[in-house]
């Protein structure tokens, strides 16, 4: 008899992120006490004003594990790898596990994580990245850090909460900054948190699509004072990531603010022998400055859709789901980054188109 | 013929192994199973159960759960509670000589002693091992760039030892020499007491997460190949210089657990498929102790006599393989 090889179900994952006091601790709260059917393990920073007596609620300090030689593209947290590890001896107590991250935390580390450890991988998958902002102090909050900024670029749903305590004037301009960072998170407005908790946990693959079918309309503001050059010189390999490479300049200054910026790009069907290898060098070479990316591709002769997803230089794809009879077989794919070449980034897409 | 005895066992088997003749199993959803001539039941922890190891007199098993709670359970269904962290999760244990116990969580690790008493040995960054010396009342605890030697008994000074990188498990050789890390790279990290010199030994395609020393602590089997990769560390140098035995090598299965055979230089491998082998070092020789079929083996455990092998896995399965008949 050979085994029977089960597929093990991988535990969706959300990312909660947002700065101190915009209301994460309400979300969690709401998320643990409301009656939705689903059973949550929750990894927080401090247990704080998490008032809830689960069993399955774990603090966490961040623990940052440099791999490689620091490069950002290869930290991932430490202890989120051994509390996953640890809650897998208990798989079958939850359907799913939030991370609530830092005000402070820069989220790449921690969506790295899901990617990067081989176990935690097994495990489970990133299912969104949810960010939480303060309708009322969200501008300066983006006018004063980078953390700010690259929490609302990571983010795949923005949850703009407070907005009570904004005029209708002032919501569209939050609205509108935070578009002009991440044009294509899915966003909700509340009150106290006060959202259908559906709406932003276990999105997996319908926002993806949803996220994807929008055309965004780009907010030309993006100025480039500052150059970071962070090329990072060196084969990346996305399975075993056992290169070395020095470098030490991801020091972004905290001046720069509306830097983030985003790109949509459309085709037909690709070819693959020119896509991987393409998007594979995209994300070697600029990799540091590229902070999410995603894709639904088609493939000439492939049935199936392709999904793509990735997070600095981590790249993941794989089969979706048969194309349907009255779908349109189109290929797209956003990045959402830093100093990036657009321009370039566009004609070499292009070129990845089938014959 | 080796003859399989399946237990009934819930969840994710923590530990499998032997207390004198009788067979535990301690599972994470917090049942500790006793086979003696019955079977006993245990559930110590409010919840569930997230370490397992057995006391150096082979008398009592020590776990740790995600109650902050620490037990010694014994075959004659009684458990004492050691230590408690409210609120903790204590994911990492070690039984040391004189009754002494290890804990950690977070960054910080406790030993308690014998008699009631309790240290706390604080770090910068997270614990990700600890393990007792073979004498001495010395505990290692691996950490983010290497390790740190302290003193559980008196107020010695702590030696650190270093090497960038988290490391994760770790483990003592049986004549003290030698301390080996597990890495969150896919590598052993290992360091010679008497120098200090660092060792690499490299080239897994996975994280070793199971180590076992063979009899007379002449090598160190390590999962997290395709084989059981298995170091020399006799001699002055030890692994230095030297390759690797490779045992049980199948095409495209990872081994997930190892136990050395108390008697003989001997291995039980189990693998990602369920499989359980044993290998002997000096000609490769293989019996096969399970068929594969099911989900990868967490724990593998010999008795004092190594007539039997307890095994478990990540869900559902656990049992007992007798080497005799009858």
């Amino acid at each position: 008899m050979s085994a029977t090889q089960e597929t093990p179900a991988q535990i969706p994952v959300t990312v909660l992120t947002g700065y101190l006091g915009a209301g994460k601790t309400t979300l969690l709260n709401r998320i643990l006490t409301e009656n939705h059917g689903q059973r949550y393990a929750v990894i927080v920073n401090e247990f704080g004003e998490v008032g809830i007596d689960n069993d399955l609620l774990v603090e966490s300090d961040e623990e940052i594990f440099e791999m490689n030689n620091g490069c950002i593209c290869c930290t991932v947290r430490g202890d989120l790898i051994r509390t996953v590890q640890n809650l897998m001896k208990r798989k079958g107590a939850f359907d799913a596990i939030i991370v609530e991250t830092t005000g402070v935390a820069d989220p790449a580390p921690v969506a790295q994580t899901f990617f990067m450890d081989d176990d935690v991988r097994a495990a489970a998958k990133l299912d969104a990245v949810v960010a939480v902002v303060d309708a009322r102090h969200v501008l300066q909050r983006l006018e004063d850090t980078q953390e700010a900024e690259d929490q609302v670029a990571f983010a795949d749903v923005i949850l703009i909460n407070k907005t009570d305590l904004v005029s209708a004037d002032e919501l569209s301009a939050v609205e509108a900054r935070i578009r002009s960072i991440n044009p294509y998170a899915v966003l909700h407005h509340s009150e106290r948190c006060g959202v259908d908790i559906a709406k932003v946990l276990d999105r997996g693959a319908f926002d993806l699509d949803r996220i994807l079918s929008l055309d965004p309309h780009f907010l030309e503001h993006g100025h480039h004072a500052h150059e970071c050059s962070p090329d990072c010189d060196h084969d990346h390999d996305h399975h075993h990531h056992d290169h070395s490479h020095d470098h030490g300049h991801h020091h972004h200054g905290h001046e720069e603010t509306h830097s983030v910026k985003s790109i949509s790009l459309t085709a037909g069907d690709l070819d693959p022998e020119m896509f991987f290898p393409w998007i594979n060098q995209v994300t070697q070479i600029q990799g540091p400055n590229i902070l999410r990316m995603k894709g639904i591709l088609a493939f000439k002769d492939d049935p199936q859709r392709y999904v793509i997803q990735g997070v600095h230089m981590i790249v993941e794809g794989d089969h979706q789901r048969d194309w349907k009879n009255d779908e349109p077989r189109e290929s797209r794919l956003v990045f959402i980054g830093r100093d990036l070449n657009w321009d370039v980034l566009k004609a070499n897409f292009k070129a990845c188109a089938a014959e | 013929m080796p003859i399989v005895a399946p237990m009934d066992v819930d969840g994710f088997v923590v530990r499998a192994g032997f207390l004198g003749d009788a067979a535990y199993v301690a599972t994470g959803e917090g049942v500790i199973h006793f086979v003696e001539a019955g079977e006993t039941h245990l559930a110590p922890h409010k919840n569930g159960l997230l370490a397992a190891e057995p006391s150096i007199d082979g008398k009592s098993l020590i776990t740790s759960g995600d109650d902050g709670a620490i037990y010694a359970s014994s075959p004659d269904g009684s458990s004492e509670l050691l230590a408690e962290r409210p609120r903790k999760w204590i994911d990492l244990i070690a039984s040391g000589p004189n009754g002494a116990v290890a804990f950690a969580s977070g960054r910080t690790a406790w030993v308690r002693l014998s008699d009631g008493r309790e240290k706390e040995f604080a770090h910068d960054r997270a614990v990700g091992g600890i393990a007792f010396a073979p004498k001495g009342l010395r505990l290692a605890v691996s950490r983010y760039d290497g390790a740190t030697l302290w003193w559980a008994g008196t107020e010695g000074k702590p030696v650190n030892l270093t090497w960038k990188g988290a490391h994760l498990g770790t483990s003592f050789s049986p004549d003290g020499k030698y301390l080996v890390t597990a890495m969150q790279e896919n590598a052993l990290h290992g360091w010679r007491l008497s120098d200090n010199q660092d060792m690499r030994m490299t080239g897994y395609p996975a994280k070793v997460k199971s180590f076992s020393w063979s009899v007379k602590g002449k090598y160190l089997a390590t999962s997290g190949a395709n084989a059981a990769i298995v170091w020399p560390f006799f001699g002055k140098t030890g692994p230095m210089g030297q390759s690797p035995l490779q045992l049980g090598t199948r095409s495209d299965v990872l081994v997930t657990a190892v136990a050395c055979h108390p008697k003989e230089e001997v291995v039980a491998l189990g693998y990602q498929d369920g499989m359980v082998m044993m290998s002997r070092f000096e000609d490769n020789a293989e019996v096969l102790l399970r068929r594969p079929g099911g989900h990868p083996i967490t724990s593998l455990g010999w008795d004092n006599a190594g007539l039997r092998l307890a095994f478990g896995s990540e869900k559902n399965d656990a049992g007992i393989i007798s080497l005799q008949d009858g």
